[in-house]
């Protein structure tokens, strides 16, 4: 009895232990263990990192799309574009032949055309549009860069020709194009949807013309993705795409120690020269256009006052907080704009530390005994902030310095995003990356007036000078003149603190050492269409 | 016996009407708007609100809600998820099923391990391989289970990398969902890789069953060497090695039989244990079962789904509770006396 027990214990391991044939769609499958889940799968409604990382270069292309090398625009899903004397019309000439995704729920009979880009943006656009309400009428990006007013028509001026008519000049509309949010999604599938009474199901089964054609998705589990076998750039190499998710720093980790995943997304700065050292693993390393801030919600007292503002800013030790959550992989932030960035004001001054200056602040503002707040941390692992909540305690601790009794509050990351759009925080600490070249994309998508309405202003911060300084920046194409703006709001932003810039951060991405051409684009979302497996 | 069924029948409801109203109540006791709790939308409008009170009964007294409860509970219509804004008992059907696949493998390799061992641990309870099993058996009965489990993982997976570190399957097997269980599902699946979609898994299940069993098998040592070691100083045994019957024989027709019928009964005491301890794998192994599909919702605050779960759990429990109490009578006329 005990020897056939043992007998069968020892078979049972060794079967488990042993090396089988591995099947070709394993062999041909790649996977990014992803550190969230996605809210759904269209990019024109998302703000979250996590949703485009997952979706926006995998499953869709835009009009335009960024050189990750120098920030230039390139064609897309248009080949050529031109622009009126005055700025006020744009034309595309669309490219040719470009296939929707075939798949269980939907064959297209037509390729891509003018009709597809008119649909896209309509449905940002027009209130009246049937699409345009579904999930709420929301589209963060859009509405903070107050796209509704700026754009006033989109129309289709032949099979493969689309107008744009802009209300005014706005020198950074063609990057707005070029983000990830700017996907193109099938105008004829979406009137499919609306035939059969299934709106719904247009942004949590998409079809779009990128790479990767959707397979599944199970909640909270997994997003497969199958290749884009008619994609106009060529086919993808990886056959397979899956898209783990592992909320779990540890375990994600593990996961790449075990090859269960062949690319993991933000490992822990603190591991990073661990697993380095591995000879299994390979760190990208990259420059990325991003901030990690501390943002107070300026609707709510005592914030609105610009006095605490500003002594809560220099009551924290920014270098602290570089060094413990960062481990110094970052670059101490002046203001909101990184400093690759060319409108970048070099005379701010460094973060101030100065305890005893911000309790004098407090006291002029009549909060000498101090007051009671909470801090929101995120609790996702997002490249700007890889750790909020030893953020949150390391200013929970600063804070206690002047008098000033911090609570923490953390949510789902879902949930904490929602609560946030809803206004019902003290002061949050998150952040933004860019998701094109522009310096507006640091302004007016955090702190302008639109931004406020639409929930991406996480200061909810509203200032008139402000937003004149922002239009005015957008409305002359001249440089010099733009960056002279952009300067000046940067002073502005200074002086009036309705967020602490803490730290620029660079991105990292652990890959599985036979994994090749995965791109970080330091402008937006990653992208695995050149991504393949080289057998050592 | 037909009293005693009776009896347990009627306890079972009372338990179950207890909590389907604590079920109910909690509606109310989570925080928010009770008809968002009961219905799981998100948004209501004001049509629906009034179609929704209605439906609900919420304008009338509480027996009367709570009645329109139990009928929406027997219907099946339990409302949807705050998270994903699916029906509540679709999503249960979804991931019970892994549960009770790793529950079931745990359990029968408690019994495999547990009961040979606790009688060889009884024959010769002095002796070295008796005090070596009990001190084993101790040690696998404190060790806390998260800990454990994470050794395993540090030692069998990024260390001799044996085995996957979490999930079911590996991601790239496409099995798709029919009834739950992964290995029914690998056989029902149409694929050209079920037999290397079948050791994948089988990777997978090994450490979950292992961690999850650890506890329920020292129990089930312990039980079977103590009821093993009472059992043995009975005088029917003394008469049977009085008439000449050799120890298997003994140990067989007269031991086993005897010592084994507190066991079953062990099993019901120890089901909730085990779903607790599934929920804590599960978690640790990213399975995804109810307690980690539960757990997730309590940090999402997604009120009806574990308002639902805290149903599905006690009710399974109770159930299995009551089931093998049955069972132990039905084996056991000396139990349906009292």
């Amino acid at each position: 009895m005990k020897n056939r027990l043992i007998a069968l214990l020892v078979s049972v391991v060794w079967l488990a232990g042993c090396q089988q044939e591995v099947p070709e769609t394993v062999r041909s499958g790649l996977v990014y263990c992803a550190e969230g889940p996605p809210e759904h799968f269209n990019p024109q409604r998302v703000t979250s990192g996590t949703t485009i990382d997952i979706i926006s270069q995998q499953l869709y292309d835009r009009l335009l799309d960024i050189d990750p090398e120098n920030g230039n625009l390139l064609p897309g899903l248009a080949v050529s574009w031109q622009r009126s004397a005055d700025g006020l019309i744009y034309d595309f000439t669309l490219r040719q032949d470009v296939k929707f995704h075939q798949t269980r729920f939907f064959s297209p009979s037509r390729p891509f055309n003018a009709d597809d880009v008119v649909f896209t943006f309509e449905r940002i656009m027009e209130p009246s549009h049937p699409y345009h309400f579904l999930g709420g009428g929301n589209y963060p990006y859009f509405q903070s860069v107050n796209w509704a007013a700026l754009v006033q028509q989109v129309s289709a001026i032949g099979p493969n020709q689309v107008r744009f008519e802009l209300s005014r000049p706005d020198s950074s509309f063609l990057s707005n194009l070029a983000t990830d949010f700017a996907a193109i999604l099938s105008a004829e599938y979406a009137a499919n949807l609306l035939t059969d009474g299934q709106q719904a199901l247009l942004d949590s089964r998409p079809i779009g013309t990128g790479p990767f054609r959707f397979r599944e998705y199970q909640k909270d589990v997994l997003v497969r993705l199958y290749r884009n076998t008619d994609y106009w750039r060529g086919q993808s190499a990886m056959e397979q795409l899956v898209f783990d998710i592992v909320p779990n720093n540890a375990k994600r980790m593990a996961k790449l120690l075990t090859h269960e995943c062949d690319i993991v997304a933000f490992p822990r700065l603190a591991e990073l020269t661990l697993i380095s050292e591995r000879p299994d693993v390979k760190v990208q390393e990259s420059t990325s256009m991003n901030v990690g801030f501390w943002a107070f919600n300026t609707t709510k007292a005592p914030f609105d006052q610009v006095k605490v503002r500003q002594a809560l800013a220099i009551a924290i030790n920014q270098s602290a907080i570089l060094q413990a959550v960062y481990f110094n992989q970052a670059t101490a932030a002046k203001g909101i704009l990184p400093p690759t960035s060319w409108a970048f004001e070099q005379k701010l001054p460094d973060a101030e530390y100065n305890p005893q200056r911000a309790r004098e602040l407090l006291a002029e503002s009549g909060l000498a005994a101090g007051f009671s707040m909470d801090i929101w941390a995120m609790p996702v692992q997002r490249l700007y902030n890889p750790n909020a909540l030893k953020m949150a305690e390391l200013i929970q601790a600063d804070l206690a310095n002047i008098g000033v009794t911090a609570n923490i509050v953390s949510y789902e990351w879902n949930t904490f995003r929602r609560k946030l759009s809803e206004g019902e925080h003290d002061s949050v600490l998150i952040g933004w990356a860019a998701d094109n070249p522009d310096p507006d994309n640091f302004f007016s998508p955090l702190l302008s007036c639109a931004a406020a309405d639409s929930g991406s202003n996480r200061a909810l911060w509203c200032d008139p000078t402000f937003d004149l300084l922002l239009s005015q920046a957008l409305s002359t194409d001249n440089q010099e003149a733009r960056r002279a703006y952009y300067l000046a709001a940067q002073r502005h932003l200074h002086a009036e603190m309705p967020l602490v810039a803490i730290a620029h951060s660079q991105r990292f991405q652990a890959i599985n050492a036979n994994v090749e051409g995965v791109i970080i684009n330091p402008y937006g979302g990653i992208a695995l269409f050149a991504a393949r497996r080289v057998l050592p | 016996m037909i009293v005693f069924l009776l009896r347990r029948l009627f306890l079972l409801g009372t338990v179950l009407l207890g909590l389907s109203i604590f079920a109910f109540a909690l509606g109310y006791l989570f925080p928010g708007d009770p008809l968002q709790n009961f219905s799981g939308l998100r948004y209501i409008d004001s049509t629906q609100r009034d179609l929704l009170i209605s439906e609900y009964r919420l304008d009338q007294s509480y027996l009367a809600q709570y009645l329109a409860f139990l009928e929406r509970i027997i219907a099946g219509n339990w409302g949807l998820s705050f998270a994903s804004q699916q029906p509540l008992l679709q999503e249960i059907w979804q991931v019970l099923p892994a549960t009770l696949e790793l529950t079931a493998y745990a359990l029968l390799l408690s019994f495999v391990l547990g009961v040979p061992f606790g009688i060889l641990a009884a024959i010769k309870p002095q002796g070295v391989f008796g005090k070596t099993i009990s001190g084993l058996a101790l040690i696998g009965y404190s060790l806390p289970i998260f800990w454990w489990a994470l050794l395993l993982i540090m030692f069998f997976c990024i260390g001799l990398g044996w085995f996957p570190s979490g999930g079911r399957i590996g991601v790239l097997y496409e099995i798709p969902n029919v009834t739950g269980f992964i290995m029914l599902d690998i056989m029902y699946a149409d694929v050209s890789y079920q037999q290397a979609a079948f050791h994948d898994a089988l990777t997978h299940l090994i450490l979950p069953t292992l961690v999850l069993a650890t506890y329920p098998t020292t129990v089930m040592i312990r039980f079977v060497r103590d009821a093993m070691l009472e059992v043995w100083d009975q005088n029917y045994i003394k008469t049977a090695k009085a008439k000449g019957l050799n120890r298997l024989q003994v140990l067989y027709r007269h031991g086993l039989r005897n010592a084994l019928l507190p066991v079953i009964r062990q099993i019901g005491l120890q089901f909730s244990a085990l779903i607790t301890l599934a929920m804590l794998t599960e978690v640790i192994f990213s399975w995804p079962g109810i307690g980690r599909w539960l757990i997730d919702s309590i940090y999402q605050r997604n009120f009806p789904a574990i308002q639902s779960g805290l149903m599905i759990i006690s009710t399974l429990v109770i159930t299995v509770n009551m089931l093998t109490e049955i069972l132990h009578t039905l084996f056991n006329p000396l139990a349906r006396k009292s």
